[in-house]
């Protein structure tokens, strides 16, 4: 469970989140909102990438203010832009950066490897350098470089942004699959409507918190 | 050379990367104290030779010494012309041997062991304050990051073109700065997110 406790933060002179106070049990919670409304802020303080101002970020009761290397191993964060988190020339490369960071030993590290590009259809790709690869491939990689750590809960990041319909509908599917606990900041709303409960932020303050159909009514009627 | 190794099974790709980097270092020191072309001609030959033990095809080699082929033309051109042929000869084809063994090791080793050996090799110089870590980690980003970079040139480059600029620097450089600015931010929030431990 990842408890906010009246949450602000800010950037300089501006408060980008104005006393958030939230409890994260379900399975799949959507945070929608608009440009510069907090969101990926809020996603960024989920695994102590960002500590907040205020307030505390709870982790299964791990402090991201104390304990944000522990949180980090349990909260695996996707970003907008897979060429911002791919490290490693080659995709299985990629893949081991996180675990040779853990410091497991070499035989686990070609096991776990191995068994996620074989389940998001890498294995062929494996040397391949990642500039090489689609767009669609990219976020896969950068998907599969996150859940081959094996966290508790996954941070998504705008994931379908900058996809094509196809893709995006290959890494919904992903991300519907998965047997973590997934937080998922999007303007997808098909995306968004898959989620157990949905959240609406505006101007850093928690404006709706409802079921998918109610929650995303509520965002479009405020978008005009 | 940016991320091409070609998986084979051959004894060069199984042969030590420690020792192919190494091997690589002493032959490009060497070659310098080499001023025979007939001894610079039977090192290509030998280089040749372990391209082909290698199982790498042509167009690899090909690949690899095309680019280099106009300096390599006008090198022993000026060369030929202003001291003689004989130099002429062994200063290109000393060029284009380092270029061709520079490549046998990247063609035949991953990225991720010629770093790891990095790593390992720079080891002893921890206690000057050399973070071994730091800089294969340095090495293993610039070889990623560089057709990132120039992918975004080219955006920039399209996109200064639809607004109807066709050569300006500064119009390149100050958004090219920007996103490399942000790109940098967001590529050291994701080294963190996926446990990056400098110490």
């Amino acid at each position: 469970m990842i408890e906010l406790r009246n949450v602000r933060h800010r950037y300089g002179e501006r408060e980008v989140l104005r006393g958030i106070d939230l409890t994260l049990a379900e399975r799949r919670v959507a945070i929608v909102g608009s440009n510069g409304s907090g969101k990926s802020t809020l996603a960024r303080l989920l695994n102590g990438l960002l500590l907040p101002d205020e307030g505390r970020v709870l982790v299964d009761g791990l402090d991201t203010r104390g304990d944000a290397r522990a949180v980090r191993r349990k909260v695996g964060f996707v970003f907008q832009d897979p060429d911002v988190q791919i490290v490693y020339p080659t995709v299985a490369e990629d893949i081991a950066f996180g675990l040779k960071n853990l410091r497991l030993p070499r035989d686990e590290i070609a096991r776990r490897v191995d068994a996620v590009m074989a389940r998001f259809g890498l294995t062929e790709h494996r040397d391949w350098p990642a500039h090489r690869l689609s767009g669609g491939q990219k976020q896969l990689l950068a998907i599969a470089s996150v859940l081959v750590l094996d966290p508790a809960y996954v941070v998504f990041d705008e994931p379908t942004t900058l996809l094509d319909l196809r893709n995006r509908r290959r890494i919904a599917g992903v991300i519907r699959n998965l047997p973590q606990t997934a937080l998922l900041i999007s303007h997808d709303l098909d995306l968004v409507a898959e989620a157990e409960r949905v959240i609406v932020l505006d101007e850093g303050r928690v404006v709706a918190d409802d079921a998918p159909a109610a929650a995303i009514a509520n965002y479009v009627a405020r978008m005009g | 050379m940016l991320g091409l190794y070609l998986h084979r099974d051959s004894p060069v790709h199984a042969f030590p990367v420690g020792w192919k980097l190494a091997a690589l270092a002493v032959a490009a020191t060497g070659l310098f104290f080499v001023a025979s072309p007939v001894a610079i001609g039977a090192a290509l030959a030998g280089t040749l030779l372990l391209f082909a033990l290698a199982r790498l095809p042509l167009g690899a080699i090909l690949g690899q010494i095309r680019p280099l082929l106009p300096v390599l033309v006008l090198l022993f051109a000026v060369q030929a012309a202003f001291v003689g042929w004989e130099t002429g000869a062994a200063t290109a084809g000393r060029l284009a041997l380092l270029v061709l063994l520079a490549s046998l090791v990247t063609l035949t080793t991953r990225a991720s062991d010629m770093i790891d050996a990095l790593e390992r090799g720079l080891g002893w110089l921890r206690p000057l304050g050399v973070n071994a870590g730091k800089v294969s980690l340095m090495l293993a980003l610039t070889i990623r990051l560089i057709p990132v970079l120039l992918d975004l040139v080219q955006e920039i480059r399209m996109a200064q073109r639809a607004r109807g600029v066709e050569r300006s620097a500064l119009a390149l450089l100050v958004p090219l700065l920007v996103k490399t600015m942000r790109m940098a931010d967001h590529l050291s929030d994701a080294l963190e997110a996926r446990g990056y431990d400098p110490r």
